[in-house]
């Protein structure tokens, strides 16, 4: 585990977490969320759980925001918070 | 003091891990539209996923594939040598799992979109009062 790139990758994954839980339009959020997850998935791959980082690469950082997009699409992209 | 805050720093995955749990919760619970909820449990799962890998993480240790070269066959296992891949396999299932509760959590969005119009918790609860 290299702890300087542990640290960047951990600053972004905050980032990209309180982003998408601020914007205040729901097909960003989905966007946001697709980052956050691929961050968290870099992290895995740099603590050496690479098995995690492959599932979380293919269904949290792919499946996750295409089933986002996908309802995205099919309500509104409008929020008031 | 100076051992507290060495620990503290030392431990900063751990802390990094309660933060998004906060943030996770908090979306959950203040958060007014349902994606916004969505996303909120998301995180705090991936949240919990963060504490379970920073468990297995050694200093000095690599991935948990037992080498097989030439010449490396017929070597003893040392255990510190690898990461402990117990809690990596849990964390799978918990990821499969996630993604479930999302597609369950979505649809019913969808399903309240079609009925009421809004995605908002306090305009449905609204409608349902007029209703009533």
């Amino acid at each position: 585990m290299i702890w300087q790139l542990d640290l960047a990758i951990l600053t972004l994954v905050a980032i990209c977490a309180v982003a998408a839980i601020t914007v205040r339009d729901l097909l960003g959020a989905a966007v946001l969320f697709g980052a956050y997850s691929f961050m968290l998935c870099l992290l895995w791959a740099i603590m050496g759980a690479v098995d995690v980082a492959f599932t979380e690469a293919s269904v949290g950082a792919g499946v996750s925001t295409v089933f986002f997009i996908a309802a995205v699409f099919r309500t509104t992209r409008r929020t008031k918070d | 003091m100076d051992a507290i805050i060495e620990i503290a720093i030392a431990k900063y995955n751990y802390w990094m891990y309660i933060s998004l749990m906060m943030i996770g919760l908090y979306a959950i619970i203040a958060k007014n539209n349902f994606v916004k909820k969505i996303i909120g449990m998301n995180i705090l799962q991936t949240a919990i996923i963060l504490f379970y890998i920073s468990i297995s993480a050694k200093r000095g240790a690599t991935i948990p594939i037992i080498r097989h070269a030439e010449g490396h066959g017929h070597e003893a296992v040392n255990a510190m040598e690898y990461m402990n891949p117990l809690p990596h396999v849990l964390m799978l299932t918990a990821i499969v799992v996630a993604v479930a509760t999302l597609g369950v959590a979505l649809a019913l969005t969808v399903r309240l979109y079609a009925r009421f119009e809004t995605l908002e918790e306090d305009e449905i609860n609204d409608q349902i009062r007029e209703a009533q």
